[in-house]
């Protein structure tokens, strides 16, 4: 028992100090990309390349000091970064991000839960985050971060529709809710190691699952509840040092968490070549399929401009929808008819 | 159904092309300057901060005259005469109030001796007026001079066919 405790306890560490780096570092890709993307060179005085960036904003932003507006509804100011950060976290609980070991003569599943309904589980925290965005839109007692607020709650369920339905097709096919299993059945031992990964079996359901994922973490081109141009900085607006730290924290582990997700979804999560003999080199595959995911995301950002509300509204419910259900009709007629 | 055609036709024609865009200008050559780090090299003929010249002894080629403080639109040169070792005249005190200079190089053309040049210098900011207020050792060039032998003869070349130096 108390092996367990100890090995889970170490894993939890792991895999937490790995996602806030990854937070912390998402935000230095992002500005470099970014820049390069619009000739300029990014940030580039914190050590080699800028590399301790974002370890500079992390101490900048605790030494900043904390201001709470008159008018707040101070309990639930206080409560809606947590709610928005935790749940991105709670996430990486049941993505698998190894082949499974022999450490030091213990078996360790490289998963901190291997949840038998995993990706529901996945689905169920993060449209929780939502509620921190709206708790503090409304609390902020602030009319933008109220206009945010609103426009996150509609925006998240026009999208959450699309978003479950997008992997509906995937789960059909694999016939488990297990992200554990989900991998395991995209192995392939032969040279064409991504032959079975789902994405060729569900390329449209990858397209919405994409899609859908921008939308859910408010990302450009769907970022409306922080609209800058409009809404100052939508949400959080009243926000300022380590509270707006955790906003903006929650939302990069949010892009990370759709990411590890859709990587574990549609490209095998930590498989490729070399996994059976070198277990530990999931790990890299895993790290670099969700880096890839990370890097379309912030070219995707350099890329378009920001949606208008009305054609928000009409992409996700006249064409994400529509696409969705179709897709999940389709996979379904194919499951039960048995072509595949 | 028209809306939902038109949109998947845009994700695979449309928006490919975007991304090609914007991935084409990821590695292209940035436009902005590290610049503290790396500075751009000014034009030539930039009129930055003056400086004064000497005679290739080392004695100052400023005579005191007072066309420079005459020519100077913006009033900004204030100078005091005195007469060196040698019995020649020289300033004892020459001052340039960088607050009131506009920089137009007057001072420069209408200068018979050739002492005083504006030169390539341009980072002078401070946090008080006073330092603004240059004298003669702020701006004099040092005496053995730097520079190589070489360069020496190139600044008398372009000296002759009225080019400014560069400092």
């Amino acid at each position: 028992m108390l092996e367990v405790i100890i090995a889970s306890s170490i894993k939890v560490v792991f895999v937490l100090a790995a996602v806030l780096t990854g937070c912390a570092y998402s935000t230095y890709l992002e500005r470099k990309v970014v820049g390069h993307l619009q000739h300029r060179i990014g940030p580039s005085y914190a050590g080699p390349y800028g590399l301790l960036q974002p370890i500079a904003d992390a101490v900048k932003l605790m030494f900043k000091e904390d201001v709470v507006p008159d008018k707040v509804e101070r309990v639930t100011f206080a409560l809606a970064p947590i709610i928005s950060f935790a749940p991105a976290l709670l996430t990486f609980a049941v993505i698998p991000f190894a082949k499974d070991d022999n450490v030091f003569g213990y078996d360790v599943k490289m998963v901190l839960s291997d949840l038998n309904i995993g990706i529901l589980f996945v689905f169920a925290i993060t449209s929780i985050g939502v509620y921190g965005i709206v708790l503090a839109g409304w609390s902020s007692g602030s009319k933008y971060s109220l206009m945010g607020g609103i426009r996150s709650s509609a925006q998240m369920i026009s999208y959450e529709v699309s978003y479950g339905l997008s992997i509906i097709g995937v789960i059909l096919i694999a016939n488990t809710l297990s992200l554990r299993e989900l991998v395991d059945q995209q192995a392939s031992t032969s040279i064409w190691f991504f032959a079975n990964w789902y994405v060729f079996k569900q390329p449209l359901g990858f397209l919405l699952y994409l899609t859908c994922a921008i939308a859910e973490t408010n990302r450009l081109p769907f970022d409306l509840p922080e609209a800058e141009s409009e809404l100052v900085a939508g949400y959080h607006t009243e926000y300022s040092s380590m509270r707006f730290a955790m906003f903006f924290i929650g939302e990069y582990a949010n892009m990370l968490a759709v990411s590890a997700v859709g990587a574990t979804l549609f490209f095998g999560g930590w498989q490729g070549p070399f996994v059976n003999e070198v277990p530990f080199i999931g790990m890299f595959w895993f790290a670099l399929k969700v880096f890839i995911f990370m890097f379309f995301y912030i070219w995707l950002r350099g890329t378009f401009p920001r949606f208008r509300y009305d054609q928000l509204m009409n992409f996700g419910w006249k064409v994400l929808l529509p696409l969705a259900l179709f897709n999940t009709m389709v996979t379904g007629l194919i499951v039960v008819k048995g072509w595949f | 159904m028209n809306d939902m055609l038109k949109a998947v036709g845009n994700v695979f024609l449309k928006m490919p092309k975007g991304f090609v865009v914007t991935f084409k200008h990821l590695f292209k050559k940035p436009v902005t300057l590290d610049y503290p780090r790396k500075k751009k090299p000014m034009t030539p003929r930039y009129r930055g901060k003056h400086y004064l010249e000497r005679y290739d002894d080392g004695t100052e080629r400023c005579v005191c005259c007072g066309l420079c403080a005459a020519a100077c639109p913006a009033d900004a040169i204030y100078m005091e005469p005195e007469e060196n070792e040698k019995g020649e005249r020289r300033a004892s005190l020459y001052e340039i109030n960088l607050l009131r200079c506009i920089f137009c190089g007057f001072c420069e053309e209408a200068c018979p001796e050739e002492a005083i040049f504006l030169g390539q210098e341009y980072e002078f900011s401070d946090d008080n007026r006073n330092s603004f207020i240059v004298d003669k050792d702020d701006m004099l060039v040092p005496h053995p001079r730097k520079d190589n032998p070489l360069k020496r003869i190139y600044r008398r070349v372009r000296k002759v066919y009225g080019v400014v130096d560069e400092h």
